[in-house]
């Protein structure tokens, strides 16, 4: 098996909607699943794409249907590269309250971050804040 | 008897074991919906002592984190216990990298949750 077999790029503009993004999550776990990917890699990016485009459609665009999330994202059988863009104002990162604080630990909201933070190689905000650029590099046993 | 569509429920004298029939828990509507029937267990159903399987969970999202983090205040709210069992190693991860193992009670199985109940 080459990478080159199972090098994809995907590029889809998705509506602020939250029930209308999961054929293209599946979509592309589908295809990292065909260039070898592992259920556990599979498992954290899918996590990943979950919680970008569901915060791109739910505090960026606040699921305003004038707006819509751009995803762009390609991978092959060692890295996943994705780009997740909405139409918000943007945000801070460093300004959201840290969730997995001790005394922060019943607040409800706030997970997606330190989750995608914790699955992905790369992640980082442009400095609007309503871009979102992420990189899994798949270690493979020698 | 009440209708459920989001758990399966077996009661016992004291305890409700709880399982969870959406595979994926990712839908703002099943997490809404899921969230409601589990409040339903202790405002309308009176239990007090529940067992939260999580075997058929292959994926839940943040959201999903946060119903249960609303559940289990409300659970201390109402001196109700609960405790979380059958936790995939990846879900369980999800619970550890954001500190939830610290917050919920878990347990390997339901036989080691009915133990301490």
């Amino acid at each position: 098996m080459t990478s080159s077999n199972h090098q994809f790029a995907k590029q889809e503009t998705l509506p602020s909607s939250l029930a209308a993004y999961h054929d293209f999550v599946d979509d592309v776990i589908g295809r990292l699943g065909a260039a070898g990917w592992g259920d556990s890699d599979l498992f954290a990016i899918r996590m990943a794409l979950e919680e970008s485009i569901s915060n791109a459609i739910r505090h960026g665009n606040r699921e305003d249907p004038a707006k819509q999330v751009e995803v762009e994202c390609r991978g092959d059988a060692r890295s996943f590269w994705i780009r997740v863009c909405d139409e918000g104002d943007g945000f801070q990162p460093e300004d959201v309250p840290n969730c997995c604080d001790d005394d922060r630990l019943e607040v409800p909201g706030g997970r997606g971050l330190a989750l995608m933070r914790a699955y992905m190689t790369k992640m980082q905000y442009n400095d609007r804040g309503n871009c979102l650029t992420m990189e899994k590099v798949r270690h493979i046993a020698s | 008897m009440a209708t459920r569509n989001r758990l399966d429920v077996a009661e016992s004298a004291s305890v409700s074991v709880v399982r969870f029939r959406d595979a994926k828990i990712i839908d703002p509507e099943t997490i809404q919906e899921l969230g409601q029937e589990l409040f339903d267990l202790i405002d309308k159903d009176q239990r007090h002592k529940l067992v939260l399987n999580f075997a058929n969970v292959e994926f839940l999202s943040s959201a999903a984190l946060g119903k249960l983090i609303t559940f289990e205040k409300k659970a201390k709210r109402e001196s109700a216990t609960i405790i979380l069992t059958n936790i995939s190693p990846e879900i369980y991860q999800v619970f550890a990298i954001t500190n939830l193992d610290k917050l919920f009670q878990i347990k390997d199985t339901e036989a080691d949750a009915l133990a301490v109940l």
